[in-house]
C-alpha cells in the first residue's frame, strides 16, 4: 500500500495540472470573496443586510465549500479519469493488479493535495475577504472562534471532496463527460434541488442530506441558506461529516465493482 | 538467471458473440525468445493482456512461473510487459513516468535514470512524453518494462515505430535476454519482423492455435525459393514453365518456389540459357505464415 501511495502521489505532482487548477481556484476565489464582501458591506445604506457581524465573516470565509468545491471535486476526478483517457490504466494495474489497492491508494493520494487546495483557497477568501470585512463593516472577527472553526472546517471540507470527486471518477470514467456531470451538478442541479425540497416541507428533510448540503452542514454555515428561499435546516457536524464520507465510500464501492471490475483494455 | 515458463492451457475469452481466444495452449520456454504471431485480430493483445491479469479468462488459465501474474508478490519483478507504446500521460516527462512506477517495481530513482539512458532517451528524459515520437515511445514502454530487471519479457509488438536502427537494437538486446536465460515473449503479426530474432514461434489465427515449435521445425514445412535473372527473359519463362515450377514475377527476373538454386542454374545450363543472377532466397516462411493463418479461418 506505501509504494501505491508513493505511485499516486507520483502521478498527481508529475503533470501540471495540479497548480493550474490551483491557482485559478485561488484567483477565482479571490475574486469572488472580494466581491461577495463589498456587496454586502456597501448594501447596508438602503436596507437591512441579510448577514452582519461574525455571520457575515462566516459566510464569506465559507466560500471555499459554497462555490470552490467545484475545483477540489474536478482535481479528485481527473486523477481516475486521467488514467483512463491516456490508458495509463494498463501500466497502474500491470504494477499493482490488487484493484483495491490501487483505489484505496487513489483515494488517499487525493487529501493531502484536497488540504492543500483547502489552505490555498482558505488564504485567499480570507486574505480578500477580511480587509475588506474589516475596513467597511463590522470586522474581520478572525479571532471569533464561530468564524475560526468556519476556516478550518474549509479546509478539511475541501479535502473531503478531492476524495469524493476520485470516487466519482472511479464511476464515470470519461473524463469529459465526469467534469460535465461534476459542472451540472454542482452549479445547477443541486441548487435547484435544495430550492425545490426546501419548498415542500414533507421532502424538507431530504434536502439536507444532498452533498452540497451536507457540506454546509459541516462548515456550519450555509451561504445561500442564509439569503432565505431554502431550508436552513442543516445536519450537525458530526452527522455531516458521516454523510459526506459516506458519499465517498459508496462512489468508490460502486467504482470498484463496476469500473475496476471489468476487463481493462 | 533462469526465468519463469509462460504457461496458456485451454485459455478462452469471449466478448458477446465473439470468440477472440478459443481454447488456446501453448507454454513459452525461458532461454529463448518466442514469436507470438498471428495477423491483427487473432487474439494476441487478448492473450497477452490475459496473461497479465488485465482480462479475464472466460475459460482456462494463464500462469507464470506456475501461479497467475497477479498473485505473484511484486509481479513487475517477475515479468516485465510493454502492452501498448501510446498509453503514457502526454503531460508527464519520461523520466517522471519511470518514477511513478519505479517505487511499485521495487526499485529506485536511480535506476529509473540508469534506463532512461540505456534505451537511448538520456537527452530526452525530462520532456514531456506528448512530445515523444512512437519510436520514443516504444523505447520508453520497453524501458518501462525492465524497470526490475525482469526474469520474463512480455512485449507486444515491440518494432512498431522503430527505425531500422532501432530494430537491430532491439533485436540484439531481446537475443542477450535469451542468452542469459530470460524468458521473451515477443508478439507481431509479421513473421519476418521477427524471423531474424526468435526460436520459437507460436502461430495463432481467429484465436486458436495454428502452430507451435522451433522456428527451424517451422523452416522445415516451408518451400526454398530462388531468385533467377536472364537477359533472355522469354527463354527463362518458357523453361521454368515447362518443368511445371511454381514462380511469380518479381522485377527484372522470377522467384521460383520449392525449387533449389542448383536446379534451376543446371537446368538453365543444359538449356543454354544466360543467367545474370541466380539466387537462393532461403525458405518462403512468410507464405507458409500466410497459408498457415488463412488456413485457419
Amino acid at each position: 500500500m506505501r509504494t501505491a501511495l508513493v505511485a499516486e502521489y507520483r502521478k498527481l505532482v508529475s503533470t501540471r495540472m495540479w497548480w493550474i487548477l490551483l491557482l485559478s481556484a485561488a484567483a477565482y476565489l479571490a475574486f469572488i470573496a472580494g466581491v461577495m464582501a463589498l456587496s454586502f458591506v456597501t448594501a447596508g445604506e438602503e436596507a437591512a443586510p441579510a448577514l452582519t457581524g461574525p455571520e457575515l465573516a462566516a459566510a464569506v470565509y465559507g466560500l471555499i465549500n459554497a462555490i470552490g468545491y467545484v475545483f477540489p471535486l474536478v482535481i479528485g476526478s481527473l486523477t481516475m479519469t486521467t488514467e483512463f483517457r491516456h490508458q495509463t490504466i494498463t501500466q497502474s494495474l500491470l504494477v499493482e493488479p490488487r484493484r483495491g489497492v490501487f483505489l484505496g491508494a487513489k483515494l488517499l493520494a487525493t487529501v493531502p493535495l484536497g488540504l492543500l487546495y483547502g489552505l490555498v483557497g482558505t488564504v485567499a477568501v480570507v486574505a480578500v475577504g477580511a480587509p475588506i470585512l474589516a475596513i467597511g463593516g463590522d470586522g474581520a472577527f478572525l479571532t471569533d472562534g464561530d468564524v475560526v472553526a468556519v476556516i478550518l472546517l474549509g479546509v478539511v471540507v475541501t479535502a473531503l471532496w478531492a476524495v469524493i470527486g476520485a470516487a466519482f471518477g472511479s464511476v464515470l470514467t470519461n473524463q469529459v463527460a465526469a467534469i460535465v456531470v461534476i459542472l451540472a451538478f454542482t452549479q445547477f442541479v443541486e441548487p435547484i434541488a435544495r430550492l425545490a425540497l426546501g419548498a415542500f416541507d414533507s421532502l424538507d428533510g431530504v434536502a439536507k442530506y444532498l452533498p452540497g448540503a451536507a457540506a454546509d452542514g459541516l462548515m456550519g454555515a450555509s451561504f445561500f441558506g442564509a439569503l432565505g428561499g431554502e431550508s436552513a435546516d442543516l445536519l450537525s457536524r458530526p452527522a455531516a461529516l458521516v454523510v459526506l464520507l459516506a458519499y465517498a465510500g459508496l462512489l468508490a464501492a460502486l467504482g470498484r465493482w463496476t469500473t475496476l471490475r471489468r476487463d481493462i483494455g | 538467471m533462469s526465468g519463469p515458463t509462460l504457461a496458456v492451457e485451454d485459455l478462452g475469452k469471449s466478448f458477446g458473440a465473439v470468440r477472440a481466444v478459443d481454447g488456446l495452449s501453448f507454454a513459452v520456454r525461458p532461454g529463448a525468445v518466442t514469436g507470438f504471431l498471428g495477423p491483427n485480430g487473432a487474439g494476441k493483445t487478448t492473450t497477452l493482456r490475459m496473461l497479465l491479469g488485465l482480462t479475464t479468462p472466460s475459460q482456462g488459465r494463464a500462469l507464470v512461473g506456475g501461479r497467475p501474474y497477479a498473485e505473484h508478490p511484486v509481479p513487475a519483478s517477475v515479468v516485465g510487459a510493454a502492452l501498448e507504446a501510446s498509453s503514457f500521460h502526454p503531460g508527464r516527462s519520461g523520466l517522471a513516468h519511470l518514477e511513478v512506477y519505479a517505487g511499485q517495481a521495487g526499485v529506485g530513482r536511480a535506476r529509473c535514470r540508469e534506463l532512461i539512458d540505456f534505451v537511448g532517451l538520456g537527452p530526452a528524459a525530462e520532456r514531456r512524453v506528448g512530445g515523444y515520437s512512437t519510436g520514443m515511445r516504444q523505447r520508453l514502454a520497453l524501458a518501462t518494462a525492465l524497470l526490475a530487471d525482469p526474469p520474463a519479457v512480455v512485449l507486444d509488438e515491440p518494432a512498431n515505430g522503430l527505425d531500422p536502427e532501432g530494430i537491430r537494437w532491439m533485436r540484439g538486446l531481446l537475443r542477450g535476454f535469451a542468452a542469459e536465460g530470460r524468458t521473451v515473449l515477443v508478439s507481431s503479426h509479421l513473421l519476418a519482423e521477427v524471423q531474424h530474432t526468435v526460436d520459437d514461434v507460436v502461430i495463432i489465427a481467429r484465436g486458436r492455435l495454428v502452430h507451435a515449435s522451433s522456428l527451424a521445425e517451422l523452416s522445415e514445412l516451408a518451400e526454398p525459393e530462388t531468385y533467377v535473372e536472364s537477359p533472355d527473359p522469354a527463354a527463362l519463362a518458357a523453361l521454368v514453365g515447362g518443368r511445371g515450377w511454381p514462380h511469380r514475377p518479381d522485377g527484372a527476373g522470377l522467384v521460383v518456389t520449392g525449387v533449389l538454386a542448383a536446379d534451376v542454374g543446371a537446368a538453365a545450363y543444359a538449356a543454354g540459357i544466360e543467367l545474370h543472377q541466380l539466387a537462393s532466397r532461403g525458405v518462403g516462411l512468410e507464405d507458409l505464415f500466410l497459408r498457415l493463418t488463412e488456413e485457419a479461418s
